[in-house]
């Protein structure tokens, strides 16, 4: 089976592997927020220290986290060259019309350090939550939404069967493709017009296959009592524990921190 | 007391298109008359074989047993309970629980025990008693130490055992399998075997096997023979196989040891009557 690219879960037992769901989706909204919130040098490192703090204690390979990081490097490399180039003030470096500012180093590398740090806290959050987890503290932090008739547990549990069967069609495209090219396809060469097509017979046989088993899973699922999510109960309750209150004064504290040193 | 399973008359039509799991006979009107007029008692306990040719009406007949079909004419009846009624429904899927063949097609959850959970969750019962209920279910079929999982770290015959746990946590008095082995290696074949002939031993389980298989059918107490929509045998094994040539006329072949057992018989080997399996054959021969 091939891996996902990004954000796969690494089974652990750290403490960020530990906390509530609910707290840890949480803290990741906020932290993706707040670098816009930070202006001064003392903030930036006020920062990082927590977030490198946190990447230290999830245990989470660091080869894991930079090829998370590498999936962004296009993205960051064009918007570094746009700061760069576009921003006015101060030149430093004068090219015929294009100069470079130091407002707009100073802006460009800013942008990269958000950018990497929303990716980092991102893949965080689903480096050490277990997609169960992530949809059970998904499901419980919409459930307010359930007032405004939003059905959010059938969600939760279309989200589950998804994530269940990710694997399960991975694997098949995986043996449809090798069925094909045994048969003298070929998916790595031509233009990209070209390979498209030649993707066709991976994608129909695939889309044909999950048709049926969406129809079988949905008869297995009738048969086995399932009705409205309505009448459902949970085998696992999400409970706060005083580690997940005490992250939570963390990261409150962090925000106050970098709000106080601008 | 009334039998476990009653069935009385079954008639069933599929509207006209084709049914998921393919098969059946073709009427007028592009109807496809599955079943037609199918009569049969089981016990509660009991350990039932169902075998038939591709389209005989096994599956349809199955999917009658927990309400996920509803008759088109005659009746079916659960512990008493009428499935044609709608508010037995609930209570009729938790009475009977379903193995399917594609053990991937039927885990709902990303770990073995969310999946095991799944059933008395519907059910709506308190968090406790739901746990409480999984960890039985997977003692029961020897996955407890798999509990953590995802399914697809698991092989076919322990992705089926996860099945009749999710089937078993709702506490069910019958289970029905409906070609739980069809895809399985010889491995995960004996797994699963293992797990039903126990289940049905030591919990009191009623089975019905539906299965391709006839060394399958032998492990039963009882074998039912469909063709068109119609049971045409129903008997213990040795009783039915003695009918070869009928069975090997509906496509039907015998285990190898029955077969062989007849065929000494024929060549004047006085044999006794009933053997099943190769142990069966020892013991007659030595």
């Amino acid at each position: 089976m091939s891996a996902l690219p990004i954000g796969m879960y690494v089974p652990g037992n750290s403490i960020l592997h530990r906390l509530d769901p609910r707290v840890k989706m949480g803290a990741t909204l906020v932290l993706m927020m707040i670098p816009f919130a930070v202006h001064g040098l003392w903030g930036y490192v006020a920062l990082s220290t927590f977030v490198v703090t946190a990447v230290l204690l999830s245990g989470v390979p660091l080869g894991a986290l930079l090829r998370t990081l590498r999936t962004v490097f296009w993205i960051a490399f064009l918007m570094f060259f746009l700061y760069l180039f576009t921003t006015p003030g101060e030149p430093l470096l004068a090219l015929g019309s294009i100069a470079i500012t130091r407002q707009g180093l100073l802006a460009a590398v800013a942008q990269i350090y958000r950018l990497c740090l929303l990716v980092t806290v991102a893949s965080l959050l689903t480096f050490t939550t277990s997609p169960i987890h992530l949809t059970h503290g998904l499901e419980a932090m919409l459930s307010p939404l359930e007032r405004a008739r939003l059905p959010v547990r059938e969600l939760a549990m279309v989200l589950t069967i998804a994530l269940r069967f990710v694997p399960t069609l991975q694997e098949e495209i995986d043996k449809i493709a090798k069925a094909q090219r045994a048969r003298g396809a070929d998916f790595r060469t031509g233009g990209p017009l070209r390979r498209a097509r030649n993707l066709v017979p991976i994608f129909v046989p695939i889309f044909v296959s999950a048709f049926r088993r969406a129809d079988e899973l949905a008869t297995a699922m009738d048969a086995r009592g399932f009705r409205s999510a309505l009448h459902r109960t949970r085998m696992r309750k999400l409970r706060l524990g005083s580690l997940d209150l005490l992250a939570t004064l963390i990261v409150m504290g962090l925000v106050l921190t970098v709000i106080w040193l601008g | 007391m009334r039998p476990f399973i009653e069935i009385e008359n079954l008639k069933y039509v599929y509207p006209s298109f084709i049914p998921p799991h393919a098969g059946g006979q073709r009427g007028g009107g592009g109807q496809i008359v599955a079943l037609r007029g199918v009569n049969l008692t089981i016990e509660q306990g009991e350990f039932v074989a169902l075998i038939g040719p591709n389209g005989s009406g096994k599956s349809t007949l199955a999917r009658h047993l927990n309400a996920l079909l509803l008759p088109t004419a005659g009746a079916v009846w659960i512990d008493g309970l009428r499935t044609s009624d709608a508010h037995n429904v609930w209570a009729v899927r938790q009475k009977v629980g379903m193995v399917f063949q594609n053990p991937d097609n039927q885990i709902v959850a990303t770990t073995v025990e969310e999946d095991v959970a799944f059933g008395p969750e519907n059910m709506g019962l308190p968090a406790d008693e739901i746990r409480h209920r999984v960890d039985d279910a997977l003692a029961a079929v020897g996955l407890l130490d798999y509990r953590q999982y995802p399914p697809q770290m698991l092989s076919g015959g322990q992705k089926q055992l996860v099945a009749i746990a999710g089937a078993l946590a709702a506490r069910p008095s019958c289970i029905v399998f409906d070609e739980p082995t069809s895809m399985l290696d010889p491995v995960g074949r004996r797994q699963v075997l293992d797990t039903i002939r126990r289940l049905n031993a030591e919990e009191g389980i009623t089975v019905l096997l539906i299965t391709h298989s006839m060394s399958e059918a032998a492990m039963a107490q009882r074998v039912l023979v469909m063709e068109a929509g119609r049971m045409v045998m129903d008997g213990p094994p040795a009783i039915v196989f003695e009918r070869g040539a009928r069975l090997r006329a509906l496509g039907l072949d015998l285990p190898p040891i029955v077969d062989i057992a007849q065929r000494l018989q024929a060549w004047g080997l006085p044999l006794p009557q009933g053997v099943l399996t190769v142990q069966d054959m020892v013991d007659a021969l030595c």
